[in-house]
């Protein structure tokens, strides 16, 4: 077409979404899965044994770590349930399989009825190819939606007023 | 043939001369889109960006991902 340079973003904006880089356009700066995700969750592999997994999960502070393997697919998920089980066993065998993931742009609202009504502490959000974005806790996602029902709320009064 | 970029370049680039173009439907582009970018359709990529976009300057084109 002429053009100097044409460049092709391949990863695009889930990509940029999913770092939680800004945005324009009437849902910017609305909260979603990806951005309160936390990014510092425990991750383990396949491989290691579920003793040495537990120690690092309750050293970091957690109680649920997210299986990967090198690309950083999501493979499982180590829960409260799972951590709890013999410690030789592998993760491979000790893991829950194939859990939901939930994409990075999904909004806060939605993703707090998801796990409210499924009845899930936590959640994997990942890119569409199933990398690991971050990990969603219930309480962050629920706090996240009431700070913004009570943020719109004062909009609206401010408005009227 | 454009060539590939990653968020690192992409982030670089964003607030100087290059324009960012988002090929996705209109509904997606209002709702999200990135800094400064602005919305030509895929399917009229080819006749739209001529007359909209600077061929003197860099651009760079996105969709959702990679799939």
């Amino acid at each position: 077409m002429g053009f100097v340079e044409v460049m092709d973003y391949v990863d695009g904006k889930l990509d940029w979404m999913a770092a939680g880089l800004p945005t324009e356009g009437k849902n910017a700066g609305k909260p979603t899965a990806g951005s309160i995700a936390r990014h510092d969750s425990p991750t383990c592999e396949l491989s290691e044994s579920l003793g040495e997994v537990k120690k690092r999960v309750r050293a970091a502070g957690w109680d649920s770590c997210v299986v990967i393997n090198s690309e950083r697919v999501v493979l499982g998920m180590m829960g409260k349930k799972e951590l709890t089980g013999d410690p030789e066993l592998s993760i491979e065998r000790a893991m829950r399989s194939g859990p939901s993931t939930y994409r990075p742009f999904v909004p806060i609202g939605e993703m707090a009825h998801e796990l409210v009504d499924r009845d899930l502490p936590i959640a994997p959000v990942t890119t569409s190819d199933g990398r690991l974005v971050g990990l969603l806790k219930r309480e962050d996602a629920l706090r996240a939606f009431h700070e913004g029902r009570a943020q719109r709320r004062d909009d609206s009064a401010a408005m009227a007023s | 043939m454009p060539r590939s970029i990653e968020r690192a370049e992409v982030q670089k680039l964003a607030g100087g001369r290059t324009r960012f173009v988002e090929v996705l439907p209109a509904r997606e582009y209002e709702k999200n889109h990135l800094p400064g970018a602005i919305h030509l359709p895929l399917r009229q990529l080819e006749t739209l960006a001529r007359p909209t976009l600077d061929p003197a300057r860099p651009v760079v084109v996105y969709c959702w991902d990679s799939g």
